[in-house]
């Protein structure tokens, strides 16, 4: 149950987006543009960095949520996005979203923990200005997300099997306001 | 010097706005309504405090001197409500971590006369200034260092609000 009456039954930030629309709008339009952006990172790869902070957010129905939507697109491969989300040094993926991670996982902590460094090393396995831009704001984002849904108590199925159905829809028709108005996928 | 080469020297957020409009687009428009729209309780003096409070703990020099001197624009010296100490120690936990915030911060803040749409908005503009703050610092854009440049800029911030300026003046 939510810590406010939502008046509705959607689970996670689908909830308090059907309760608050008008907000809604903006934070759906930014979900698109940064989750499913095809220029530069590829859809997978911004779904992952989102279940990343999500993870390390302890945001449960966040990082299972986007943890899905990555999976989608990885033809189902779903070891590969929990060795993402728990541990990406050691995950088979390529040593550019290595570094963009790692960047990630410093701006979950703070903006100021992100160094030269952290950005050299991105930039020394191919990481452009633009996905560099694209990462820290992915991971700020989450940091958005993860606590509008936890510090309102949103809803979170525990049931993971919940979990892929919502995937596939938003994999299929993106980040709108369909996501809170259209009855559950099953 | 910005992490990145944003082709502008614009200071704080305006930087990656003007190098990423596409992204700027949603993130003013979210500004816009969550710290100026009319049909809200919390007034835009309030509205602005929590984002300053938020800022001032995630040590965003920039954030915190707009918001700051923008929540003094509108609100002079007039003392914070009991109801805006109990949303302002909700954004605070906010601020921490989405689960930081108990059932007690909600009840307190109940108790000095807080709605759900006060309680909802408050945690939303915490959690966007988590947001604003990591992107602000997270690329390394620079700021002006002296507190009266934003003193200065805060009336015609309120007057032109988020959506419709320019962002090179």
């Amino acid at each position: 149950m939510p810590y406010i009456e939502v008046n509705n039954d959607f689970p996670g930030i689908r909830g308090l987006m059907a309760f608050r629309p008008e907000a809604a709008r903006p934070l759906g339009a930014l979900a698109n543009i940064l989750l499913r952006d095809t220029e530069g990172l590829s859809p997978a790869e911004r779904e992952l960095i989102a279940t990343r902070v999500s993870y390390l957010n302890d945001c449960f129905y966040c990082h299972n949520s986007h943890g899905e939507i990555a999976c989608v697109y990885l033809d189902g491969d779903r070891e590969l996005v929990d060795q993402v989300r728990k541990d990406p040094r050691q995950a088979p993926i390529s040593g550019k979203l290595k570094a963009l991670l790692n960047i990630a996982g410093k701006v979950q902590k703070s903006g100021k923990a992100v160094l030269p460094e952290d950005i050299a090393a991105a930039r020394a396995e191919g990481a452009t200005d633009r996905e560099i831009h694209d990462t820290v704001l992915i991971a700020a984002a989450f940091c958005l997300f993860n606590r509008y849904v936890d510090g309102l108590g949103a809803t979170t199925p525990t049931d993971l099997s919940t979990y892929p159905p919502r995937a596939r829809q938003i994999a299929e028709t993106g980040y709108g306001n369909h996501i809170f108005s259209s009855p559950q996928p099953h | 010097m910005a992490h990145i080469d944003l082709g502008n020297d614009l200071p704080g957020i305006r930087g990656p706005m003007a190098f990423r409009p596409e992204t700027a687009a949603p993130l003013n428009e979210l500004a816009e309504l969550l710290l100026r729209d009319n049909d809200n309780t919390l007034s835009r003096g309030e509205r602005e405090m929590i984002g300053a409070h938020v800022s001032a703990l995630n040590d965003c020099f920039f954030c915190h001197n707009v918001h700051h001197s923008l929540a003094r624009h509108y609100l002079g010296d007039t003392p914070l409500s009991d109801k805006m100490e109990a949303l302002l120690a909700i954004a605070g936990k906010v601020q921490q971590s989405g689960k930081a915030v108990t059932p007690d911060d909600i009840a307190a803040a109940r108790a000095q006369g807080a709605t759900d749409r006060e309680i909802h908005d408050t945690v939303l503009i915490a959690a966007a200034f988590c947001m604003y703050n990591r992107y602000v610092d997270g690329l390394g854009t620079w700021a002006p260092q002296d507190r009266q440049f934003y003193i200065d800029r805060a009336p015609m911030r309120a007057a032109e609000g988020y959506i419709d300026f320019d962002l090179y003046k």
